[in-house]
């Protein structure tokens, strides 16, 4: 039986290297072994040439081995180049690259085809014109498609015919060409120069229309992307400012540590993977990071619990008290990381959570963005559950309400505070276990956000579910929205004037609390 | 709050108060001056500048203490008052550099790396002492006065407000930290030689800003004091305890509040501008958020609602970090932090709440009876 599987994977071998000179001149002959061994010789032939003094002999064996070449023959033209001479390493290097790439169109994995049929266009060689048509007629992966037509587009950009460049010029206009872009503004401006000839101008004229095409999509696409990075910050502040909202609302207790509690849950995703290195397996690495989410949840909870049990119970009613002493905890928890962890600790992202996809041209969205939006959903549903749907639920809110009246009613509101408590610090450290996919773990993790998520709070109203999450989508977009325009932080200047006026017209934020408790 | 209400101190504390002028604008200058360099009593140039840096943000705690021990009204942003006062002052300096300067250019050095060549329009009113002077208090009062009508009009108090300072404070860090803001970016400003003519490395130089400190840190106490005992003072402990009763009763709080706010922000400005020229530098990292909070642990440590706990808390708490961070420099977050916690939970009164129990208890052992511990909320 194992005598029978040897012969096979040899077919396999060659069935692979078939496909693989496809693309040649080579490979409308009938592919025998005579044949095989007839193209073998010039070949050999131009593997010597290669190497010969006279720069034509040269030139015309690198054509040759380009023409007929595949990749088996890399690693002999990689030995020539290692102990070339200048001329030869010159010559040989577009070989290299052309065959490399050549071979790569059909490689297994959908971004070395991408990025081969990108490569393809910086050789500028003709033939891979038809590499890149054929392989594009088989290649499942649209956006791999996509970019072998541009490329194949932007080598015809260079031919000689008019005619094949006004149909390269108008093409690339139809696929949105972000890379084609400054190709066709040099046609232009070559049209618009005084000396043009009629073709010039004839090619100018539809270089323009193409180039019209590409920056109305790309607007559009810039747009979409900004939006996106917009709802992604949201959905960030959302996840830190939804247990502060909570917080505030139920127990009028300002949290300045909460950055500090989505850092523990940061660093508690980072030991998670630590001990993963050190005790699992390799390949059951990846799963480190699901199995952060508790880890990273309870040690937040624990932490908050701990915070609530020997400052916060101290102060309630004392809004400015709890601001500062939980300020002061903030200061502890961040020097305590810095002397225990060091700076720039990072964690390594799942593979399934990296890359992005590509879901139109110029438009790429991360994975871990992605994901991130769709937690903040998962946690606000979490939350809306939890406190409309549940028995936990009911007493926070008439807590929230009344805290008198619920003690009368038998509502141990002492227990109700802790449990909240704690459960808003396990909601920071999974927004910290989540954060560790955009960033760096540091002890300043907590800080970047805090700000801007007591914005939310702040613009929000206390209180209201509704209020936090419109608030955040607001603050995150706008921050988005005027970064590209201003730079990141006369942006944040602008969303802090903007919050400033925002509150002249609703000095309650969104959603006031109404009645009695309105200016409690 | 309860028994520090009392606005006056009392004729001991007058008394005491006296002495330690007496001290602070004899006696150290003299012990600076007069004894031999190895003497005992010898006060070392390094010590006397530092003592004045320190008086310098004891005129910074002041206005802190004014708004949020007296009015209620926590603001997070003094490091921003503080740094545009310092800034100002800065800015005159760094053009009395003049030919001195390492590039030899009359343009700041700063300005010289990143290009600019000519003096940007606004640094011109700083080419004069006056210009300097008159901008390090009316930049900050200019400032407070927009920021704080629009805070207050629209009724923005408790932590609104103070959260709306600290994104202020975190703001301007980034808008000083830039550039284009040609004021020094992160560098800040530095390496100033002299003012008014005289040399700023000159130990007498330093003496006569020492003093002048002294003096600046009395006339604001005083003038404080008189704020907090007038009519005015009193409405301003009203809106702290209650501010519904106070608009029930027919006043409009935001104006008091604005006041006081804008007050804060020329005392923090006048300390900048005593800052700057005794500690030779002044960067972004004064401004930003942990700066404006420190100035609130002064206050909370020394005792609020008492303006001698406001100087006291900054000196004592500025001692502390210069001799702590000497011998153990990554402590200071924690001890910085423990403060916070302990000074809020445990001791609300601060340093001199306990300084004044102890003496009223061996004076009378009447009994303390602890108010309603609410401030605004």
């Amino acid at each position: 039986m194992r005598r029978g599987f040897v012969p096979f994977s040899k077919i396999v071998i060659v069935l692979f290297l078939l496909i693989l000179s496809q693309g040649t001149a080579v490979a409308e002959q009938p592919l025998t072994s005579e044949v095989a061994a007839v193209a073998a010789a010039p070949i050999e032939q131009a593997l010597r040439d290669i190497t010969s003094e006279d720069a034509a002999v040269r030139s015309a064996a690198a054509a040759l081995l380009i023409a007929q070449g595949d990749a088996s023959l890399l690693p002999t033209l990689d030995a020539i180049r290692a102990e070339a001479d200048r001329a030869t390493r010159q010559a040989i290097k577009p070989v290299i690259d052309l065959l490399k790439n050549h071979a790569n169109l059909t490689s297994a994995q959908s971004d070395t085809r991408r990025s081969a049929a990108a490569d393809l266009v910086g050789t500028g060689h003709p033939e891979a014109i038809i590499w890149l048509e054929e392989a594009a007629a088989k290649e499942p992966v649209w956006w791999v498609k996509y970019t072998m037509e541009e490329s194949a587009q932007l080598l015809r950009l260079r031919a000689d015919a008019h005619a094949v460049r006004v149909g390269a010029v108008k093409k690339l206009g139809e696929l949105r060409s972000q890379n084609g872009l400054s190709a066709l503004k040099e046609l232009v401006e070559a049209g618009v120069q005084s000396g043009a000839t009629d073709e010039q101008r004839a090619l100018a004229d539809a270089a323009h229309a193409s180039i019209g095409q590409i920056d109305m999509w790309s607007w559009w696409a810039g747009a979409i992307e900004t939006l996106f990075r917009g709802i992604s910050l949201s959905s960030i502040l959302l996840m830190m400012s939804l247990g502060l909202a909570i917080v505030f609302g139920l127990m009028g207790v300002i949290n300045m540590a909460h950055g500090e509690l989505m850092m523990v849950g940061a660093y508690a995703t980072f030991v998670t993977q630590q001990a993963f290195v050190g005790w699992v397996s390799p390949e059951l690495f990846d799963w480190y990071f699901p199995a952060a989410l508790p880890v990273a949840f309870l040690a937040a909870a624990a932490f908050g619990w701990v915070l609530e049990a020997t400052v916060i119970r101290f102060l309630y009613g004392r809004l400015l008290e709890t601001l500062l002493a939980t300020w002061g905890v903030s200061l502890i928890l961040m020097q305590a990381a810095r002397v225990y962890f060091g700076d720039l600790t990072a964690v390594i992202a799942p593979q399934a959570l990296r890359g992005g996809a590509q879901v139109m041209v110029g438009v790429y969205l991360p994975y871990n963005r992605i994901f991130i939006i769709l937690l903040s959903i998962v946690c606000v549903l979490g939350i809306y559950f939890l406190l409309f749907r549940s028995n936990l639920g009911i007493r926070v809110r008439s807590v929230t309400q009344n805290r008198n009246m619920s003690a009368c009613l038998g509502i141990p509101t002492r227990k109700v505070d802790s449990y909240t408590f704690a459960f808003a610090s396990g909601l920071a450290g999974i927004a910290g276990w989540a954060l560790t996919m955009v960033g760096n773990v540091d002890p300043g993790l907590g800080q970047n956000y805090i700000v801007d998520a007591f914005m939310v709070v702040v613009t929000g109203g206390v209180g209201k579910l509704a209020g936090t999450i419109w608030a955040s989508l607001g603050i995150g977009g706008l921050n988005k929205l005027i970064e590209p325009v201003s730079g990141a932080v006369y942006g944040k200047v602008f969303i802090l004037v903007g919050v400033i006026l925002f509150l002249q017209w609703r000095p309650q934020g969104l959603f006031a609390a109404k009645g009695r408790n309105a200016d409690a | 709050m309860p028994e520090h209400e009392r606005v006056r101190p009392d004729s001991r504390e007058t008394l005491s108060l006296y002495l330690v002028g007496l001290v602070l604008l004899v006696v150290l200058p003299t012990l600076n001056v007069l004894p031999a360099e190895d003497s005992w009593l010898h006060l070392s140039d390094f010590r006397l500048n530092q003592f004045g840096k320190f008086l310098a943000f004891a005129i910074l705690a002041l206005g802190l203490d004014l708004i949020w021990g007296y009015c209620g009204v926590l603001s997070m942003g003094q490091g921003v008052f503080f740094g545009l006062g310092a800034y100002c002052m800065g800015m005159y300096l760094a053009l009395q550099i003049g030919a001195e300067s390492v590039y030899g250019s009359e343009l700041p050095d700063f300005m010289v790396w990143t290009q600019v060549k000519e003096l940007p329009l606004f640094w011109y009113p700083f080419k004069s002492f006056w210009g300097g002077f008159l901008g390090a208090i009316l930049v900050p009062v200019l400032f407070a006065t927009l920021f704080g009508f629009l805070a207050f009009r629209s009724r923005i108090k408790g932590v609104y407000f103070a959260i709306i300072t600290q994104a202020l404070a975190f703001a301007a860090w980034l808008v000083f930290n830039r550039n284009e803001t040609r004021l020094g970016g992160t560098n800040g400003l530095t390496d100033f030689k002299q003012l008014l003519g005289y040399r700023l490395s000159d130990p007498s130089t330093q003496r006569g800003l020492y003093i002048i400190t002294v003096l600046a840190l009395g006339a604001a106490y005083l003038f404080c004091r008189w704020i907090v005992a007038s009519r005015a003072g009193k409405v301003l402990i009203a809106i702290r305890d209650s501010e519904s009763r106070v608009t029930f009763s027919g006043y409009t709080p935001w104006m008091y509040k604005l006041f006081v706010f804008v007050v804060s922000a020329g005392l923090a400005g006048l300390a900048g501008m005593l800052y700057v020229p005794q500690v030779g530098i002044i960067t972004p990292a004064q401004i930003g958020v942990l700066p404006s909070l420190e100035v609130v642990i002064w206050v909370a440590v020394g005792g609020r609602g008492t303006l001698i706990g406001a100087v006291l808390g900054a000196v004592a708490v500025n001692y502390g970090r210069s001799v702590l961070t000497n011998y153990f420099p990554e402590a200071w977050p924690f001890i910085l932090g423990g403060l916070f916690v302990v000074v809020v939970t445990m001791f609300p009164d601060g340093l001199l709440g306990m300084i004044r129990k102890v003496t009223a208890r061996k004076q009378a052992p009447a009994p303390v009876i602890k108010a309603e511990g609410r401030t605004a909320a």
